[in-house]
């Protein structure tokens, strides 16, 4: 169990028992309705790869998926996932193995500073759950909603469709 | 980046829901996707007592035609869903154009019509795109179901016509009687703007490509959602020529009551009002010729 | 015959070898300052001011103190008891860290909170009174010269007025003259508007205070921990070597995470009066309205011109808006960075440069976002002014430029403000860009469309710059002298550490400077880790920023290195038992001259080195070198951007983009391209949708994600990138700084294009970002479009 406020002493808030599966484990926090999703991820289960960047729901640093649809967990309510199912970065790659996007953003130099990556990475997972075949014009549309300081984009279409191709079983080039 | 404190429900069905606004008094909000909420939470533009969530209740996140041709968009139907259904790109073509240019994809995912048309933003392109349409708002409350046409929906900015104990369960459009045609424009800085401009349009033409009905639903350039009846009335018992498209803009454009700010001066606003709706009539024409 | 080693294979130079860092990064496991968490660790969060101008008439903070898990609250009067109030900035100027008698910008840090978490601290910080007397605004040069003016530094003594500095260069009475000769003299005036770097992730401290060991340790995004060791040695006044400030994950800098920031002071204040670890993550809004913003310069740029295309002089005046404080990091001796290397690629026999600079009710900075130290603006200026002069000659744009760039014989050519350009092939370098732009093509494309009503543009940039800042005698800030460092020890089975003064946020360092010693040792760079970032262990270095890391942590690497080799030359010849005169070296061995299979391997020297060492030599391997570059690196680049317009909207879509760099030697010819074309999207945002305004009231106009606008995916057009290498003839592998290059030369390019495709209009300047409103309005009224602030609006 989760508490978040550790060192809150004589106050009276009320809190809300939640349980999230998080990459596949349940886990059970006990949060303030207005504690964001992100937060809950960032500070309540130490899953720091999601990032927070802005303020106004614009970045997309702070993307994960929600029941497999990639949403910006900095707009909504850590409460709104109860009974629902959160994937992070942290759950992108298997005990072993890495998932073909996390090995197409290495192989295609898709990221600088890596601090936009885990969001853009679960946006395009999400879009390659769905298309298994897009153009560069589908990938730069799926991920109009991230934004990214660094690479100028060019680099990062390229990590995902080496990472689609690689899906649908065709030859990639290697380290 | 922080929210001030509030209470939270989650009903589960929709009596409770209004029995828990209606308890909660002015000081409550109804949360959707939230993602125009939220973000108002955050900067604490908006800090209300009580949050009631309603997206545990069932059946709402539906989009479909009946038999009548009447389509309807329930409270939990997200723009992405509007965004890849091929129901919407077949037969509502002003919805579909706009579908893609609300917010980003990700917001999309979360974001809801209904939800965007009860925020009532002037930036919003949901509130455009049925004034042109003609549709109305289905709200719930103590006392029952009501319908309220959006364009007395909508009654200022960020304002709506709900009383403080009502949801809005569901958005209608009501059934085309002759063949639809429109589309959608929005001048937007980058993917995720609110519009500068956005010009929705919404014709029907009879079979002789005569335009029986009409509407024009302008974001952005006004205290809020304009509807430029002028305009659209003078497309209809006309065909869509050179000359009838130009009176429309025209009017369009006078419609139109924007501010100078930084994203550029009225009179620029307006001639993209102008522009804009010369362009998407000019569309439809073309498609029906060419189909024709 | 033993097979040489593969230099390629082993990752040194010109190894487009993967990146170290993507390991973590690509998991998640980066580790950035907000990840970082310490045992009984507070929350802070700062309260800013609203108002742009304003006496603080009072602060009243008893409701903050009395929410539950409030720690402490601070105000300016608190701060100023301890002397903290203000500091020095690295411009000689004073900063408020918490205001105390008045606020000069709006967002200025008025209190900070520091509670259990940041969702109670924001709370204590909404529970603040402060109440305000408002004052006059100023938002532009203009105003804060006008007679009248309010002075915004009453603070200081011996300052009447809102004017910072005058300060010129060159050759005022040699520029007269030829002026006076001129067949045609060309001018422009413009304003580089005000910009912000807007790195994703925001600025942000973890200041711990240890009292049992006295000693304060600071995690902070910054890009120079050793400047901000002496920052707060001086500010703090606490001994040097009980301060530990350790940069982590920097999600990118770009240059906004070199100044020292009120956040860090009042989060280490903090933490020495609670003893408990104190956080502080601003956020985007605080980022955007008061930490170290870009640009904000107007220029009045003239040429004298000959017919033929010859340029005879140049003259240029910028007024530069720093803001409330001067607090720009930049070397010392010039007050407008090096806006003097202006016009530097082409053969110009005379200028004359004045600057001047002025305080306003703004955030303080100027010096930022890949800038080069103003570089941003002096090829800006440079090449909108060439494009200008090209039209009112009427010669093309191209050949107007070869007319007068640095002919590759002429190195080393000494540039009218001083400067010593030493290398390069510009000629080249257009010519690959003409071609490749399909330059004769699209000139006539563009006027097939034009009869068709459609409007085509094409725009070049074309520029050298000065990066590594830079050499003793001319470069220092706060008299610390820009030099950088390396040290790197060889481990007894042949692994290394090289450590740097230098401070990536995304160069790839983990990466390169491995592959730098692996070129110069023949180690494999899988078996040299890199650190940078920690003061207790990282040799002193003037931190990352103005593409400096290359030419100078860099070849500070290389020289270690070097170093290193001559021990083992040593070692080598004890184990071959020959003289060190018989040994020769080739990539990872050293081997008998006379018996070139004779050798030994790099790594059979380094467990010598702890285990077979000759008579009288020190064990083990390792060396440091402090390197004092002896000039500045000159890239050059080539950008050629192709547009169309449309007329009705203003807006305008990049059809291609061009662009060929000489950088001299690429370590890793992959992440030079990541540089270039992150450079090349800064660019495009410029010069298309990024901006930072105010209002007539001070009130700041894009200080937050949905009003600065940085483009997606979706607006970013693709790059073509192209390559000449002329190696630079003093940096010890012959390379040259790039980071910036982009950013610096890209923005005319894309300007350029769009001012081609109105031409006809006759219009000769559209401030950036040139939005579609204005290019409307340019296109209607056939008039120039400012945008200066204030921003006009309906009241």
């Amino acid at each position: 169990m989760t508490t978040l406020y550790d060192e809150r002493a004589g106050t009276d808030v009320p809190t809300r028992r939640i349980t999230v599966t998080v990459n596949g484990e349940t886990r059970v926090a006990e949060v303030e309705p207005r504690l964001l999703l992100a937060h809950l991820l960032r500070q309540g289960l130490r899953l720091t790869g999601t990032h927070t960047g802005c303020d106004t729901t614009n970045c997309g640093a702070c993307t994960v998926l929600v029941d497999g649809k990639a949403i910006k967990s900095c707009t909504m309510l850590a409460v709104q996932a109860d009974g629902h199912s959160v994937t992070t970065v942290e759950g992108l790659s298997g005990a072993s193995e890495l998932h073909p996007l996390q090995e197409g953003f290495k192989d295609e130099h898709g990221l600088q500073c890596g601090f936009c990556t885990p969001g853009m990475m679960l946006a395009a997972k999400a879009l390659l759950d769905r298309d298994p075949n897009p153009s560069e014009e589908d990938v730069r549309w799926a991920l109009s909603g991230n934004l990214c300081r660094c690479t100028g984009y060019q680099n990062i279409v390229k990590s995902v469709l080496w990472a689609a191709a690689k899906l649908r079983g065709e030859a990639v080039s290697a380290e | 980046m922080y929210p001030s404190r509030f209470r939270y429900e989650a009903p589960t069905s929709l009596d409770e829901a209004v029995g828990l606004l209606h308890a909660g008094g002015l000081d409550a909000k109804v949360l959707a996707g939230g993602q125009s909420l939220v973000p108002m939470l955050k900067l604490r533009f908006a800090a209300p007592e009580l949050l009631v969530d309603i997206n545990n209740l069932p059946d709402l996140d539906y989009h479909h035609v009946d038999a009548g041709g009447v389509l309807r968009v329930g409270a939990l139907c997200r723009h992405a869903d509007l965004e890849r259904s091929a129901l919407l790109a077949e037969r509502q073509p002003t919805m579909a154009a706009a579908a893609p240019l609300i917010a980003d994809p990700l917001v999309r995912n979360r974001g809801t019509l209904v939800g965007s048309l009860c925020h009532a933003d002037p930036q919003g392109d949901w509130a455009s795109v049925m004034t042109a349409l003609g549709g109305h708002v289905v709200a719930y409350g103590p006392n029952g179901r009501r319908e309220i046409p959006v364009t007395e929906f909508v009654t200022g900015p960020f304002q709506n016509a709900l009383a403080y104990d009502e949801i809005a369960i569901e958005a209608v459009v009501p059934a085309p009687k002759a063949i639809p045609g429109g589309g959608y424009l929005k001048l937007e800085r980058r993917v995720g703007d609110f519009a500068t401009v956005g010009v929705a349009v919404a014709v029907e033409r009879d079979r002789g490509l005569v335009v029986s009905r009409a509407g024009i639903g302008l974001t952005g350039v006004g205290g809020s959602t304009i509807d430029a009846r002028a305009a659209a009335d003078a497309l209809v018992g006309h065909a869509l020529s050179a000359d009838v498209i130009d009176t429309a803009a025209d009017l369009a454009a006078q419609a139109a009551e924007p501010r100078t700010d930084h994203r550029g001066s009225a009179e620029y606003k307006r001639n993209v009002v102008r522009t804009f709706t010369a362009r998407l009539l000019h569309r439809v024409a073309e498609t029906e010729e060419r189909a024709a | 015959m033993t097979k040489a080693l593969d230099e390629i294979k082993i990752g040194g130079l010109g190894s487009s070898r993967k990146r170290v860092e993507d390991n973590r990064f690509i998991r998640g496991k980066g580790n950035y300052t907000d990840d970082i968490v310490l045992p009984g660790m507070l929350h802070m969060e700062i309260l800013r001011s609203p108002l742009a101008h304003a006496r603080i008439k009072s602060i009243d903070t008893s409701r903050a103190w009395d929410i539950p898990g409030v720690h402490l609250v601070l105000t300016g009067e608190m701060m100023a008891t301890r002397n903290l109030a203000w500091m020095p900035t690295l411009s000689y100027d004073t900063q408020a860290v918490l205001a105390t008698d008045k606020v000069r910008f709006q967002g200025q840090e008025v209190a900070c909170v520091v509670a259990d978490d940041p969702y109670i601290a924001k709370d204590a910080c909404e529970a603040i009174q402060v109440e305000y007397e408002p004052l006059p605004v100023i938002v532009n040069p203009q105003q804060a010269t006008a007679d009248g003016a309010p002075v915004i530094r009453d603070d200081k003594e011996n300052q009447p007025d809102n004017v910072i500095y005058n300060w010129e260069v060159g050759d005022k009475d040699g520029t007269e003259r030829a002026f006076a000769q001129a067949d045609k003299i060309s001018t422009l005036s413009l304003h580089y508007p005000r910009s912000h770097p807007s790195p994703i992730e925001c600025c942000g401290s973890i200041a711990d205070f240890n009292r049992a060991t006295s000693k304060l340790t600071v995690y902070m995004t910054t890009q120079a921990p050793h400047i901000i060791r002496a920052a707060v040695a001086l500010v703090a006044e606490l001994p040097e070597h009980m301060i530990r400030i350790i940069s982590p994950d920097i999600g990118g800098g770009f240059g906004n995470k070199v100044p020292v920031y009120p956040g860090y002071v009042c989060s280490i204040l903090a933490s020495i009066l609670l003893e408990r670890p104190v956080k502080w993550i601003e956020d985007k809004t605080g980022n955007l309205i008061s930490t170290g913003f870009a640009r904000d310069v107007y220029l009045e740029g003239e040429l004298a011109l000959r017919n033929d295309g010859k340029i005879l002089a140049m003259r240029m005046h910028t007024d530069a808006d720093h803001g409330a404080f001067f607090s720009d990091a930049q070397p010392s001796k010039f007050k407008i960075g090096l806006m003097h290397s202006t016009f530097a690629c082409y053969d110009v026999p005379v200028a004359h440069l004045t600057a001047r600079g002025t305080y306003s009710n703004k955030a303080p900075g100027g010096v930022a976002y890949r800038c080069s130290f103003r570089v941003t603006e002096a090829m800006f200026f440079q090449e909108r002014m060439m494009q200008q002069a090209a039209y009112d000659l009427g010669l093309d744009q191209a050949e107007f430029r070869r007319v007068n760039l640095v002919r590759d014989d002429d190195f080393p050519h000494r540039t009218p403000f001083g400067f010593l350009t030493d290398s390069g092939q510009y000629a080249k370098c257009l010519d690959v860009g003409l071609e490749a732009i399909g330059y004769q093509d699209f000139l006539r494309q563009k006027e097939e469309a034009r009869a068709r009503g459609r409007r085509l543009g094409i725009g070049i940039s074309t520029m050298t710059e000065p990066l590594g800042a830079g050499n003793s005698r001319e470069y220092d800030i706060l008299g610390i002298k820009m030099f950088d460092s390396a040290e790197l020890r060889v481990h007894l089975t042949g692994k290394a550490i090289v450590r740097t003064g230098a401070r990536g946020q995304g160069q790839g360092h983990e990466t390169t400077w491995a592959q730098i010693v692996s070129h110069e040792l023949g180690l494999p760079a899988d078996d040299i880790v890199v650190e940078e970032g920690d003061t207790d262990t990282a040799p002193f270095g003037m931190g990352t920023y103005a593409s400096r890391s290359t030419p100078v942590a860099g070849a500070a690497v290389a020289m270690a290195a070097r170093k290193v080799r001559a021990k083992a030359r040593r070692l080598a010849a004890h184990l071959l038992e020959v003289s060190e005169e018989d040994v020769e070296w080739e990539l990872g061995r050293f081997y008998v001259r006379s018996a070139p299979d004779h050798g030994v391997t790099i790594q059979e020297c380094a467990m010598a080195a702890y285990s077979n060492m000759p008579d009288g030599m020190e064990p083990g391997l390792e060396a440091s070198a402090y390197y004092d570059p002896p000039n500045l690196t000159w890239p050059f680049a080539c950008y050629i951007v192709t547009v169309e317009v449309d007329p009705d909207t203003g807006v305008w879509d990049v059809l291609n983009v061009v662009a060929v760099d000489d950088c001299g030697v690429r370590i890793n010819p992959m992440i030079v391209e990541g540089q270039i074309m992150g450079g090349l999207t800064e660019a495009y945002a410029m010069s298309n949708m990024q901006f930072i305004t105010f209002d007539a009231e001070g009130n700041c106009v894009g200080s937050n994600y949905m009003d600065y606008l940085l483009p997606t995916a979706w607006e970013t057009p693709g790059f073509e990138l192209h390559e000449v290498v002329t190696p630079c003839p003093h940096h010890p592998i012959g390379a040259k700084g790039v980071g910036e290059c982009a950013a610096v030369g890209g923005p005319a390019a894309y300007v350029n294009a769009v001012m081609d495709a109105i031409q006809d209009t006759g219009v000769r300047n559209i401030d950036m970002p040139v939005l579609p409103d204005r290019v409307w309005e340019a296109l209607t009224f056939r008039r120039d479009v400012s945008g200066a602030p204030p921003v006009r609006s309906d009241g």
